[in-house]
């Protein structure tokens, strides 16, 4: 099957970015910083806590073998355990996983019909009203940073304007997002608002293309009626790039917010990375930042997959 | 004789400015009749053939007129009225089928919908034995794993037969054809010729077949209408058009054509045919005219029947000089010139496999030796690895007694200014940031030329190619395709070579400009005594410029000698089947 | 056939910008924009306080002589407002500047290789874009320091790949045409090919891709800011100073609704000049293709 002789060919380019990133990591988090065990516990600590800690992570090795012992447990599974709590990673990240997912799935739940319905519409009403009301809503969507819109509609929608909603989420790491529903809306609102414009632009632009050639037009000349000439003829070639901009999305939502779980509160994995930072959880931070190039890369992978199935022309020259 | 199709006074506006793309269009086909719309590029004619199935581009609107598919008047049905008559009464065929044929969709799917969207047939099984006799009547393949192909699987010419089961489908009346054979090789487009006039004929269709190339049209058509700056200058049976044109502009279309049947000195026509919004209230083509005088600028002028099927529109009828034509000349008795540039033994290829073999060439000072082949014979190969472009190739070239390296880069200076390269597309060959002038003067500024000497030199090339020196402050967008590929045989020009590679130097242009770039590039040989490879898949063409011919097919030579005797006489078999796959306007005539 | 009969003439070099500048959105853009520079060149000169200056007690609003009240922490609010914005918008404008420009230069020099090079730059250009632009700047800084000059590195890091991505796609085009082969058979050499052939046939998705990445850095830095990495943490700054206030915004809103209105203004006023761009961009890329 070449389809599968392709897949394994990405798998493998995308096993080797994993590991090109993991070096990254590593150098940025304990190989470069001058001393990470002064960095860890600041200025006011003793030369004793400072060598206990140099013990704990090994530094006094080569650094080629705390690299490859780092990166042999976590393929193993063994994640570590967090220098702040002394807990084990796995306990503090498992459930804050779920959490992100929750909140990965509800955002492109919403994000993903209304941003392809959008974008498809205006492109079929290209420079009608429609289309210009929307292209100037998404171009400021997409300018303005995510804490900022999150804090835009804190005011708005949590203080004396209109109090409707809680600012923060008020749940445990443990439990359910789902368990406190009012407290999930501003950030998963903030989040469809920052991928919507995304997704809706490059179906705008792909449809328009679809629509403007040659075949599209051909199919209107043989006498197809318009609902055929859309569904059949434009709109599967005009969804081949926007699966690129839907994977991207879709691995910001499950570990590039770190922002917006900070701003709500939200206990996921963004927010446990910031935290991480702010604690100098160096173990947490290495795992967290890993995972979530591995979400990009894993994503990205099954994009391209995808848009080879999708396309005739791309699956058919497979070898 | 019944009347399949009926224009009658058409006219079609740029939406945005109101200005007519093509205005007060008449003409009317008999069923199983060809009649051939003729125009260059910009002149309007895929606008009427879109018109005549009710459709129009994206910014052009239908401002009057009729458009009659027998009884029907399609401009006046409502708009699910026309959809049904789409594909039903009239068809399209478009000109590239490549992009015209949906990517995603298998070739069968894209054949039954046409069957289904006009409920032809009245069972899934009725519609799948008439796509099986469509795929018969144009020569495909009938069975299940063929109409399971997608597009991309078939070459160009399947893929244009597929376009034509595709029209002929439902049995239309009327048949609309865009250039359905420009981009396919001469043995394809005959055989697509043949069909579709097979067609026409046996199911009394009323063909509109839009085209540049006149030769093309003597083959295929009953009937010619010209279209000028949107407006039919000329009409009539195919016979009058060719051996008696009335209006000056046909006269100079046919005078511009090459003919494989005969050698015949092209004759090109300057200026270019003003743009909607930039045309004159009189005859539109009164600025380029010989016969020009200020009445013709008056009104447009009124049509004149020259015989009950010859229309035109001309004051100066009777006044226009007969064509001449080819005559089957002696092949010219040259001096033979030192030779320039020799080629021995070459072979070359891509990544590893080699799609050349075995090359060799001599091209002497002063003589033009055509390289010919369909595409994919290898002939742009060939002419790539002499100007230095193609890295992949082995044997030996000796230009003026040395040794050429494989790449430009590696070649000496002196050697790269004795070959220069001229390309196909003059839209693609000048740097669109760049001065004419700066872009002439490059090639002298890599040598250390001075400045002031070389903007003098800038001066000087642009006499030589018929192009005033102020065209040296233009950018290349501001110019025409014609004074593009001036601007570039310039450039080439200006470091004095020995030997000019001219890649399809004229592939991209409308034949009033070939016939002038090729009178330009004869005068440009006798005068200065340029070596000359004209690479070219346009027979007739070498017939007017070439004094020798390399016939190439699947990487080799297979036929070499003067032009006259290859061309008038030839020996192989390869060389025969192409002579007679490409239509000519002398032999249709006869 | 109908070549684009609207699009007489194409325009000449650098017409994108003019023509980018008949469009209101782009007009309006550069408008906010200016402005908004010009804010942050007068502002620190007319504060009327200090950026640290304590001036009354926390959170306080109708305080004479000060319009928007106190912050968190007694400071005055329309002062740090006025000089908040001078740094987001220096290191933004030199992360974007040093971004684009490697981004540029490896993108043109992976177009015209064509070979391992290409190759390396890619894999590498993947790596980069592996992690979200937040994520890899707020590793960066947070592992070694939030200077000036770490934050410009981080972000510029983080541009670098995306730029190029761009470039190298539009060279790729702009390296098969002919008056590239053209200048190869004249013998000139390869750096003079890519800067003064490709590169001016580039500069229209170069501009494009630059305001769109100068939107994004001043965005990457003001969230910087916002998780405590801003280059001074005391100092005033838009991005911080939303998060100082924002626990306070029920009592003393003015802190936070600032700082947001102006990153919001200024993050519009760029992404409609890019937009602006885009848009002729679009239009000259269509009128080429019609002849």
């Amino acid at each position: 099957m070449p389809i599968l002789k392709f897949i394994a060919r990405r798998l493998g380019l995308g096993l080797l970015t994993i590991f090109a990133v993991s070096v990254l990591i590593f150098l940025v988090t304990q190989a470069f910083p001058s001393d990470p065990a002064q960095a860890i516990l600041g200025r006011e600590t003793t030369p004793e806590a400072l060598d206990a800690l140099r013990q704990e992570l090994g530094l006094y090795r080569p650094a080629i073998t705390q690299f490859s012992s780092w990166l042999f447990d976590i393929v193993r599974g063994d994640i570590g355990k967090s220098f702040v709590t002394q807990m084990p990673l796995s306990e503090y990240i498992a459930p804050r996983v779920g959490n992100s997912l929750f909140l990965m799935v509800v955002g492109a739940a919403f994000s993903i019909p209304i941003s392809i319905a959008v974008g498809a519409f205006s492109a079929l009403r290209r420079d009608k009203t429609f289309d210009k009301t929307t292209s100037t809503v998404s171009l400021v969507l997409a300018a303005v940073p995510e804490f900022v819109m999150g804090t835009g509609l804190i005011l708005l929608l949590s203080t004396s304007v209109f109090h409707v909603l809680p600012a923060i989420t008020l749940i445990d790491a443990g439990q359910a997002p789902w368990s406190d529903l009012s407290g999930i809306v501003l950030p998963v609102l903030t989040l469809v608002l920052a991928v919507t414009p995304y997704v809706s632009r490059t179906m705008r632009a792909s449809m328009i293309e679809m629509l403007e050639s040659d075949y599209v037009e051909m199919a209107r000349l043989k006498g197809m009626s318009e609902r055929t000439v859309l569904v059949r003829h434009a709109l599967p070639n005009a969804l081949g790039p926007v699966f690129q901009v839907i994977a991207l999305n879709l691995a910001y939502l499950a570990g590039g917010t770190v922002i917006v779980e900070r701003l709500f509160n939200f206990p996921g994995i963004g927010s446990a990375l910031a935290d991480s930072v702010r604690a100098r959880d160096l173990p947490a931070i290495q795992f967290l930042t890993l995972m979530i190039a591995g979400v990009y890369v894993l994503m990205n992978l099954l994009a391209d997959v995808a848009t080879v199935i999708a396309t005739p022309r791309l699956r058919t020259s497979l070898k | 004789m019944s009347e399949g199709l009926r224009i009658v006074d058409l006219r079609l506006d740029v939406e945005a400015t109101g200005n007519d793309i093509v205005d007060q269009v008449t003409i009317s086909i008999a069923k199983g009749k060809v009649l051939a719309l003729v125009g260059e590029s910009g002149s309007g004619k895929t606008t009427v053939g879109l018109a005549v199935l009710g459709h129009t581009r994206r910014g052009v609107s239908i401002n009057c007129g009729q458009v009659y598919c027998g009884d029907t008047e399609i401009l006046s049905l409502t708009e699910s009225d026309q959809r049904k008559a789409r594909g039903h009464l009239v068809s399209y065929v478009p000109q590239d089928p490549s992009s015209s044929l949906n990517p995603a969709l298998r070739i069968g799917l894209q054949l039954r919908e046409v069957l289904e969207a006009h409920n032809f047939g009245s069972s899934d099984e009725a519609r799948k034995s008439r796509i099986r006799e469509m795929m018969e009547e144009v020569l495909l393949p009938t069975d299940d794993d063929y109409l399971r192909r997608y597009p991309h699987q078939l070459s160009g010419g399947q893929q244009q037969r597929v376009g034509l089961a595709m029209a002929f489908a439902c049995r239309p009346s009327v048949i609309v054809l865009d250039e359905p054979t420009t981009g396919l090789d001469v043995s394809t487009q005959a055989h697509v010729l043949a069909t579709i006039r097979q067609m026409t004929s046996k199911h009394g269709v009323a063909a509109l077949y839009i085209t540049h190339d006149l030769a093309v049209v003597a083959d295929i058509a009953d009937e010619v209408a010209v279209l000028y700056a949107g407006r039919v200058v000329e009409q009539g049976v195919v016979k009058d058009i060719f051996t008696n044109p009335a209006h000056p502009y046909t006269r100079h279309l046919v005078a511009a054509a090459p003919d494989i049947s005969g050698k015949k000195e092209v004759v090109g026509l300057s200026g270019r045919a003003p743009s909607p919004g930039k045309r004159p209230v009189g005859c539109a083509f009164a600025s380029r005219c010989e016969l020009a005088t200020p009445e013709c600028q008056d009104s447009f002028p009124k049509e004149v029947a020259m015989s009950a099927s010859h229309h035109v529109r001309c004051i100066k009828v009777g006044q226009v000089a007969p064509v001449l034509l080819a005559s089957k000349g002696a092949s010219n008795v040259r001096d033979q010139g030192s030779p320039v540039l020799e080629i021995k033994g070459v072979d070359a290829g891509y990544s590893g496999v080699t799609v050349v073999h075995d090359v060799s060439l001599t091209i002497r000072k002063g003589e033009c030796l055509a390289l010919v082949g369909e595409s994919g014979s290898g002939k742009t190969t060939v002419s790539r690895a002499i100007g230095g472009l193609h890295r992949e190739w082995t044997g030996t070239m000796v230009f003026n007694n040395v040794e050429l390296q494989r790449i430009a880069r590696q070649r000496s200076p002196e050697n790269r200014r004795g070959i220069q390269y001229v390309f196909q597309n003059p839209y693609g060959s000048l740097n669109p940031r760049r001065t004419v002038g700066d872009s002439i003067s490059r090639p002298l500024a890599i040598i250390g030329t001075d400045k002031s000497e070389a903007s003098k030199a800038v001066l000087d090339v642009l006499e030589k190619v018929n192009l005033p020196g102020s065209y040296a402050n233009k950018y290349p967008d501001q110019l025409s395709g014609g004074e593009r590929q001036r601007v570039a045989i310039a450039r080439a020009l200006v470091s004095k070579p020995d030997v000019l590679v001219c890649d399809e130097v004229t592939s991209a242009l409308d034949v009033l400009v070939q016939a002038a770039i090729v009178d330009l590039l004869s005068d440009l040989r006798k005068n200065l005594g340029l070596a000359m490879l004209f690479v070219t898949h346009n027979l007739p063409l070498v017939r007017s410029i070439a004094d020798e011919v390399a016939v190439m097919s699947e990487g080799r030579i297979v036929e070499f000698g003067p032009a006259e005797s290859v061309i008038g006489d030839p020996q192989q078999a390869y060389t025969k089947s192409l002579i007679m796959a490409t239509p000519s306007i002398e032999r249709s005539m006869r | 056939m109908i070549t684009s009969p609207e699009v007489e003439q194409i325009e000449k070099p650098s017409g994108l910008l003019r023509t980018a500048l008949r469009l209101k959105r782009t007009q309006i853009g550069l408008g906010v924009l200016i402005a908004m520079i010009g804010l942050t060149i007068v502002g620190p000169i007319i504060a009327p306080h200090s950026q640290t200056e304590f001036i009354d007690m926390p959170n306080s609003l109708n305080i004479p002589g000060a319009l928007f009240g106190t912050d968190y922490l007694g400071q005055d609010v329309w002062s740090r407002f006025l000089i908040g914005g001078r740094s987001i918008l220096l290191l933004s404008m030199s992360a974007t500047l040093l971004g684009t420009t490697v981004g540029t230069f490896l993108g043109l020099l992976a177009a015209l290789t064509k070979n391992k090079t290409d190759e390396f730059i890619m894999r590498i250009f993947d790596v980069i874009l592996s992690f979200p632009q937040i994520l890899l700047a707020l590793l960066l800084v947070s592992m070694f320091n939030a200077s000036p000059i770490l934050t410009i590195l981080a972000v510029a890091l983080s541009t670098t790949p995306r730029v190029g991505r761009i470039i190298r796609g539009a060279a790729l085009s702009v390296v098969e045409r002919d008056f590239v082969q053209a200048a190869t058979a004249l013998g000139e050499s390869r750096i003079r090919i890519l800067f003064s052939e490709v590169l001016p046939n580039v500069t229209g998705p170069l501009l494009v891709e630059a305001s769109l990445r100068f939107t994004y850095s001043i965005a990457t830095i003001a969230s910087l800011a916002f998780l405590g990495f801003a280059p001074d943490p005391t100092a005033a700054n838009w991005g911080t100073m939303i998060q100082e206030n924002s626990a306070v915004i029920v009592i003393q809103p003015w802190g936070a609704v600032l700082p947001v209105i102006a990153i919001a203004v200024l993050t519009i006023g760029t992404g409609l000049c890019s937009d602006g761009l885009s848009r002729v961009l679009a239009g000259i890329d269509r009128g080429g293709k019609g002849e």
